[in-house]
């Protein structure tokens, strides 16, 4: 690099490496993109935190006084009394039940929202244990052995995954009926770690593709049956690759739709088909929707930040390694 | 030799690993599809499982393939399909450019930018629906800010005309930046030294730009655009909360219609068949697609 200093360039540097002021430039019009992106985001937290009447009022409130409604009305359910019933009740602790009364509610009972987020950490974390495992399996296998046929399994795993899940759903909806899987967990994680494995397996092969045949080699040459090897020398090496893998296959279970939609409706329902959903009196209870999308993007937000290194890899089945 | 008399041979170890993952994927995925394919020829309905299943032969196929009603969501799909790919590719290749420049900070407000794309595309299209309402909504106040319209004088999803573009703006917000970050690593794979060359040889910016920069990230374009392309052909969650292909069916893509005819028609048969035509379509895409993927490893 150092060797280029022929006349009309004065460092090697400034060849390759931007001037300040395009610097300055790019810096400002991405930070004013990242701006714009993010309003909405934005606007669904503001809205979680506004009464009712602020979240649908004209000209948009900027500043409004924040309240808990949203969240109280996310998680409870609650009926209409007369001002005279609501009096003669003794005062209340709970601020929840306070919010209600001074809309001339009683809080009835806990609404389906836990019971649906809960549903979605179920199915999630055993759709992705079951994926990653099945997956890290397998991409052991197709990294380390001579399988035959081996690129015709690989794009056949592949294109399991392109299939439109409207498609699929077609027949897992008659055969989940047959075998008494419809609406169930166990159903949705199946049917989850199905699409997930393919993406697992292509991502945790370039990871394992990463760790040097050496390693095992010398492990199995002290003793250790190939089992051994993979189990205490790959697996720990392969550590960074699997937990990377699993947040991307969290990601989806959680994200996921078209099949929650389709296939459950009550005891296995997920958040994304619920949240929805959320009605109050009189249309769509704007707060209470937004507060149950803020709990739920949350994690999201998490996992963000800790894949940040692997994203490109993750999003890309592992063509695009950096 | 005596290493691998201990333990499992290694063709066993292989194929015990391995056999989990196929059986997973032959019992959820291949033997629906081929209960798919066997429905396709016939006039079958889930609602009524005791009615009397007859054959149709390739009725459905036939039907599907010369009904000019079906050309209705195929075109809405390629609407969609060409404006959000043109739109992702150059907002996002412009924005990987500039965080090129490797700014102070550019690390943080990547991550702020990628937030979007890993959002549930349901829960996406249903806050999305919640700014375009008339009136209320804060993407008719923005647009009426800018513009001085009235903001109750248009409405993004209950308008014909605007209806396909609501869905592209949600689409772009979400997806541009997944292009951005792989073009982003198209433009750091370009060695320096290139540049070193073309700058002795007095190229100007711009025609360094055209050939060296663009040629050398034109595979990892071209991989951004075929996923983005598989993706939305499927597109069904966003969508189907955006405007559940409305007003008419102005925004009813193939995977919505599909919906249509398989959960509320019930025309499981020609649903099935509906189902092997798009799937043969992706399927090409995805061949094409591992190929690209292929090319952009070897490098």
């Amino acid at each position: 690099m150092s060797a280029v200093t022929s006349r009309g360039i004065s460092t090697a540097h400034s060849v390759v490496e931007p001037t300040a002021a395009s610097r300055w430039v790019a810096g400002v019009l991405v930070a004013l993109y990242a701006f714009i992106t993010l309003v909405p985001l934005v606007w669904i937290v503001l809205t979680s935190i506004k009464s009712p009447p602020d979240s649908i009022s004209y000209p948009p409130k900027v500043t409004f006084s924040p309240t808990t409604q949203g969240y109280c009305n996310l998680f409870t359910t609650r009926s209409r009394q007369t001002p005279e019933y609501i009096a003669a009740l003794p005062p209340s602790e709970d601020s929840c039940e306070r919010i209600a009364r001074a809309n001339n509610m009683v809080v009835v009972g806990q609404s389906n929202y836990v019971a649906r987020f809960v549903n979605s950490l179920i199915i999630a974390f055993g759709s992705t244990a079951l994926s990653v495992i099945l997956g890290t399996m397998a991409a052991y296998a197709f990294s380390r052995f001579k399988v035959p046929g081996k690129d015709d399994l690989l794009f056949f795993i592949l294109s399991t995954r392109m299939m439109p899940p409207i498609a699929v759903a077609i027949p897992i909806y008659l055969m989940y009926r047959e075998l008494g899987l419809s609406d169930t967990r166990l159903g949705m994680i199946l049917l989850y770690s199905a699409v997930n494995v393919s993406l697992a397996v292509w991502l945790l092969k370039g990871f394992i593709d990463e760790i040097p045949r050496e390693y095992e080699e010398a492990a199995m040459v002290d003793g250790y049956t190939r089992l051994q090897a993979f189990r205490k020398v790959v697996l720990p090496q392969a550590t960074t690759g699997i937990v990377a893998t699993a947040i991307f296959c969290l990601i989806f279970s959680w994200n996921e739709y078209a099949f929650a939609v389709l296939l459950t409706s009550g005891s296995a329902q997920t958040a994304p088909p619920f949240i929805p959903i959320i009605i109050g009196e009189g249309g769509q209870d704007w707060p209470a929707v937004a507060a149950g999308t803020t709990l739920f993007l949350i994690p999201i937000l998490v996992f963000t930040v800790l894949l940040r290194k692997h994203l490109l890899r993750g999003i890309t089945f592992g063509a695009v390694r950096k | 030799m005596a290493l691998r008399m201990r333990g499992l041979s290694d063709r066993a170890v292989a194929w015990l690993f391995i056999a989990p993952t196929m059986l997973l994927l032959l019992a959820i995925n291949i033997f629906p599809l081929l209960w798919t394919v066997k429905l396709s020829f016939t006039n079958y309905r889930a609602n009524r499982p005791n009615a009397e299943v007859v054959s149709v032969g390739i009725d459905h196929y036939v039907s599907i393939l010369t009904d000019p009603d079906v050309w209705g969501p195929m075109q809405a799909t390629a609407h969609f399909l060409f404006w959000t790919i043109v739109l992702q590719t150059l907002i996002g290749f412009a924005l990987a450019f500039l965080i090129d420049r490797k700014f102070r900070g550019h690390g943080f407000w990547t991550t702020l930018i990628l937030v979007p794309m890993m959002l549930s595309p349901a829960v996406v299209g249903n806050f999305w629906a919640f700014l375009y309402q008339p009136q209320i909504g804060l993407f008719n106040y923005v647009v009426s800010f800018f513009t001085g319209m009235e903001p109750s004088s248009f409405e993004m999803l209950g308008s014909v005309k605007l209806a396909p573009w609501a869905i592209i703006i949600v689409d772009t917000w979400m997806w541009t930046p997944y292009v951005m970050l792989i073009c982003l690593a198209g433009l750091r794979s370009i060695p320096d030294h290139i540049y070193e060359a073309a700058e002795v040889d007095r190229a100007s910016p711009w025609r360094q730009f055209w050939s060296i920069t663009l040629p050398m990230v034109l595979p990892f374009i071209m991989l951004a655009v075929l996923f983005r392309g598989i993706e939305n052909f499927k597109m069904f969650d966003m969508v189907n909360l955006l405007t559940s292909g409305g007003p008419g069916s102005t925004t009813e893509l193939a995977s919505i219609t599909l919906k249509r005819e398989a959960f509320e028609k019930w025309r499981t048969g020609y649903a099935s068949a509906f189902a092997i035509i798009l799937f043969v379509a992706v399927f090409g895409l995805a061949n094409i697609y591992v190929k690209a993927l292929n090319a952009v490893k070897s490098r």
